[in-house]
């Protein structure tokens, strides 16, 4: 039974839902928030510099159209610069919604209820960010037509035995499929929002967003079964996202790319970097808006272990390739190594090991896992450690390949990193918006979880 | 405990019951009251509840729902389209070569094939989910009750329909309130339905044409003929921001503001040939033709010569210079057998009598340019033949025409036995 992990637990653990809410205290404390008619003073400071970050990054994309690729970084031997960075950093951290609102709800993990839409809203704008990349990196972008199978006048289909294109479907599909199970799941909250409504924007809205729903037992019925079937599809979904990913570079003949252990270390600091995206959005988010009975500090220890095991499985990705490095006697592929660690860019992994492999060590003591300054630290190191994971793949191995006459280090331009600070722009609008106007916890999942919800003679 | 909710602001004839609604404050009070109703024996009867209440379905005896069926259904679409989109695509009707894997290179195609399967699986439980639910449907009846909002806030309630056939309006009622519920309502619906503004029915019919215009055009691209030259709304490079030759322009960085620089000292152009000498273009100093050799002339350029005259010279012009070749003769016959067109036939190197500039009169310096830079169809063999052998073709060529028609007395006495066949 779910209500094992809310009290009965041989772990004594505290409740999901504290400070003695009852159903009714669940609704106001998560929609009481879409209703305020105040909003904090600094959601407008934060929306407004979002907003500013995003007009310069629609600026950048606007210049880029017009003026060629050029303009970044990229060239010859460094083809592949920040955008394909920033695009698989992207994409990971919207590993963990999925994690969160799937996986766990597969393992019966009650403590999932607390976090999820916010989790799962995080995944769709982020996978919003990282599709932008790839969409302008191709060049003519009024071509990205061709990427998908359309007949078309040249009579000419995509190439289906490319990992890019696999990339395509992956990324496609999982922006699809997130969308559909985060609306789904948003649809009993809103007509609670309907409900509630007092004025006739607020009525039209979100009753035609709530699309009738009236909480019939038929109706939740196929919901929970239509939301199972989700979780159970969204699980091998959003495994397979980053396996493909990863075949952009793994299919590659590039040393340092070329390696069979990307798939599932890359699946591993998706979630990783993940998880610590969610903390870092979490902790002040729950503080701004009241939320510490539903988003409790078990929350955020839990999340916390997940940031410590998969920091592990990260870890031991790192050391494992250069064994395998040593151990395969390539002589290419033990130079890339060494190249990595103490060549151009060496305080680029130095960087990608401490955040990502150290910082997280301090979550082994209890007091660090529920301390918020230190979580909050930590989480930020992950997420800056994980861009330069990414980073470190794309750039050290392409700078210094087989051929000594190609080498070439790589120098972003000002509109990479422009673009790269304006896709949080894109993110943390989206983001923010979410929290005005969207309930941001699972309210009729975060009562399924509560004692009250469990019939007492069953 | 009866509250009877018939909105006071209409007239009651525009008004029936839809049915009657009971709350609960609690879950077990729900469970108890569905599983009342159950036995009782009613179909057109519902639960309402802020979230999925665990064990209502057996109290209400629901059946399992045939969506993971439909989902079934879905994913293996999914499956089989995207196995059929490769397979004709790129092994059938564009097949590509690809690192040499076969054309049907399965295991390339499962991560399409899986990412489709998850995705056509993905919208049909999520259509399913609407559509066996009949979303969206913005009214409903149940919506007319007041009280009825907190269906999705933190009460619970049951709602029997009129239009089931055991509905009784005392019987009914009294099995609800038997169940002892905090709230029993009356919910009543319109008789007729409001009708939809016009203005409705004529944005509808509007926008059904404008669907018809992109159709057509599209129609009219397809199947009428056009002389006229295809839309580029992007110009792609077929116009380019750069400097062209023989143009002035502002910004070339130079003085001059020319497009095209001078030769940069200690630099060569193409084509240009900082060595020329006789022996590299037959030609002396002033630029005429030379009539003698550039190097010494013995046995060995001349041996050196026919070899080379064989290879390079021979499959056209022929063994004896002649201009019946192989490849002439065999151009010949198809020309003969109206197999082939536009041949023109090989200089003959010996020439008759009569073609004295062929044979005699042009300067070796010509016949090494000829041989050099070629001449009518003939190509330019100084990429393929170095200057020196290029020479010793010229001699060997010359030592051919002397053959053709060398007098009787010029011939070696031990020679002429061997020429009349003896």
């Amino acid at each position: 039974m779910t209500s094992s992990t809310t009290t009965q637990n041989v772990l004594e653990q505290p409740p999901l839902v504290q400070g003695g809410l009852d159903f009714a205290g669940v609704t106001q404390t998560v929609v009481g928030v879409v209703e305020s008619k105040e909003t904090p003073k600094i959601w407008f400071a934060l929306f407004g510099v979002s907003v500013i970050l995003l007009l310069m990054l629609l600026g950048m994309i606007g210049h880029l159209i017009w003026t060629g690729v050029g303009v970044w970084g990229n060239n010859v031997p460094v083809a592949w610069g920040w955008p394909i960075v920033n695009f698989v950093f992207w994409v990971g951290i919207g590993h963990a919604g999925t994690l969160i609102s799937a996986i766990l709800f597969l393992f019966r993990q009650g403590w999932r209820t607390g976090i999820n839409r916010f989790a799962e809203a995080m995944t769709i704008f982020a996978v919003i960010c990282a599709g932008l990349f790839p969409g302008i990196h191709i060049g003519r972008v009024w071509l990205a037509y061709w990427l998908f199978p359309i007949p078309n006048q040249m009579a000419m289909w995509p190439q289906f035995r490319s990992p890019l294109l696999w990339d395509v479907f992956a990324v496609s599909t999982y922006f699809t499929v997130s969308a559909m199970f985060w609306y789904l799941g948003l649809v009993p909250d809103l007509a609670t929002i309907r409900d509630r409504a007092t004025t006739p924007i607020r009525k039209l809205i979100y009753g035609l967003l709530a699309l009738g729903w009236r909480g019939s037992a038929r109706q939740w019925h196929r919901y929970e079964r239509a939301y199972l079937i989700l979780a159970a599809l969204s699980t091998p979904l959003v495994l397979s996202v980053h396996s493909v990913v990863s075949f952009d570079f793994a299919v590659s003949q590039i040393p340092g790319w070329h390696t069979t252990i990307f798939p599932p270390y890359f699946v591993a600091g998706a979630i990783f970097s993940g998880f610590a995206m969610v903390v870092t959005l979490a902790v002040p988010a729950r503080a701004l808006f009241n939320m510490k009975n539903l988003i409790t500090d078990r929350h955020l220890e839990s999340m916390n272990k997940v940031i410590l095991a998969t920091g592990m499985m990260v870890g031991y990705a790192y050391s494992i390739e250069f064994f395998i490095a040593w151990y395969s006697g390539n002589a290419l592929e033990r130079f890339t190594f060494i190249n990595r660690a103490f060549g151009w860019y060496a305080w680029a992994y130095w960087i990608m090991v401490s955040c990502n492999v150290l910082a997280p060590q301090v979550f082994w003591f209890k007091k660090m896992r529920t301390n918020i300054p230190v979580m909050m630290v930590v989480a930020i190191l992950v997420n800056v450690g994980m861009w330069f994971e990414r980073f470190v793949i794309v750039i050290t191995s392409l700078s210094r390949d087989y051929l000594p006459s190609s080498w070439g280090y790589f120098s972003p331009t000002g509109v990479d990193i422009a673009m790269f600070i304006g896709s949080f722009g894109l993110f943390f609008t989206l983001f923010l918006l979410f929290l005005r106007f969207l309930p941001m916890v699972a309210v009729a999942e975060v009562k399924n979880v509560m004692d009250q919800a469990h019939p007492s003679h069953h | 405990m009866n509250h009877d909710a018939t909105p006071s602001n209409t007239r009651s004839h525009d008004w029936k019951v839809h049915g009657y609604v009971a709350e609960y404050g609690d879950v077990d009070s729900l469970i108890h009251a569905c599983e009342k109703v159950r036995d009782a024996g009613y179909t057109k009867w519902d639960a309402h509840s802020p979230f999925p209440v665990h064990g209502i379905d057996d109290a209400m005896g629901i059946k399992p729902t045939i969506l993971p069926w439909i989902v079934l259904g879905g994913g293996l679409t999914g499956l089989l389209t995207a196995f059929v989109l490769q397979w004709w695509t790129n092994a059938i009707d564009y097949p590509f070569l690809i690192s040499g894997k076969p054309m049907m290179s399965i295991p390339a195609w499962i991560p399409v094939c899986f990412e489709l399967t998850v995705l056509l699986s993905a919208i049909s439980a999520f259509l399913s989910v609407l559509v066996l639910n009949v979303l969206p449907a913005l009214y409903h009846p149940l919506f007319n009750l007041e009280r009825f909002k907190r269906a999705t806030d933190d009460k619970f309630f049951v709602s029997i329909e009129a239009a089931d056939p055991l509905f009784h309006e005392t019987n009914t009622k009294s099995l609800l309130a038997s169940t002892h519920p905090a709230a029993l309502e009356t919910c009543m619906e319109e008789t007729k339905q409001a009708k939809l503004p016009i203005a409705f029915h004529y944005v509808g019919a509007l926008a059904t044409l404008l669907t018809f215009i992109p159709l057509a055009l599209i129609y009219k691209a397809r199947f009428a003929k056009s002389d006229a030259p295809r839309v580029h709304i992007v110009w792609d490079m077929d116009w380019q921001p750069k400097y062209k030759t023989q143009k002035q322009a502002k910004f070339t960085g130079f003085a001059d503001h020319r497009t095209m620089r001078q030769q940069i000292p200690g630099t060569v152009a193409w084509g240009d040939d900082p060595d020329a000498s006789p022996l590299t273009t037959g030609k002396d100093a002033a630029g005429n033709w030379i009539n003698n050799f550039p190097l010494q002339v013995d046995a060995q350029l001349m041996a050196r010569g026919e070899e080379r005259f064989g290879i390079y010279c021979a499959p056209c012009h022929g063994l004896d210079g002649a201009g019946t070749g192989t490849v002439a003769r065999r151009a010949e016959q198809l020309l003969a057998a109206n197999k082939a067109q536009g041949w023109t036939r090989p200089a003959s190197l010996v020439g008759t009598l009569e073609d004295a500039r062929l044979r005699r009169d042009t300067p070796n310096g010509e016949l090494f340019n000829t041989i050099t830079n070629g001449k009518n169809t003939m190509q330019g063999y100084g990429g393929q033949i170095t200057p020196k052998d290029r020479w010793a073709i010229v001699l060997y060529v010359r030592a051919l025409q002397r053959a053709k028609f060398l007098p009787d007395a010029d011939v070696p006495p031990e020679l002429k036995d061997k020429l009349a066949g003896k």
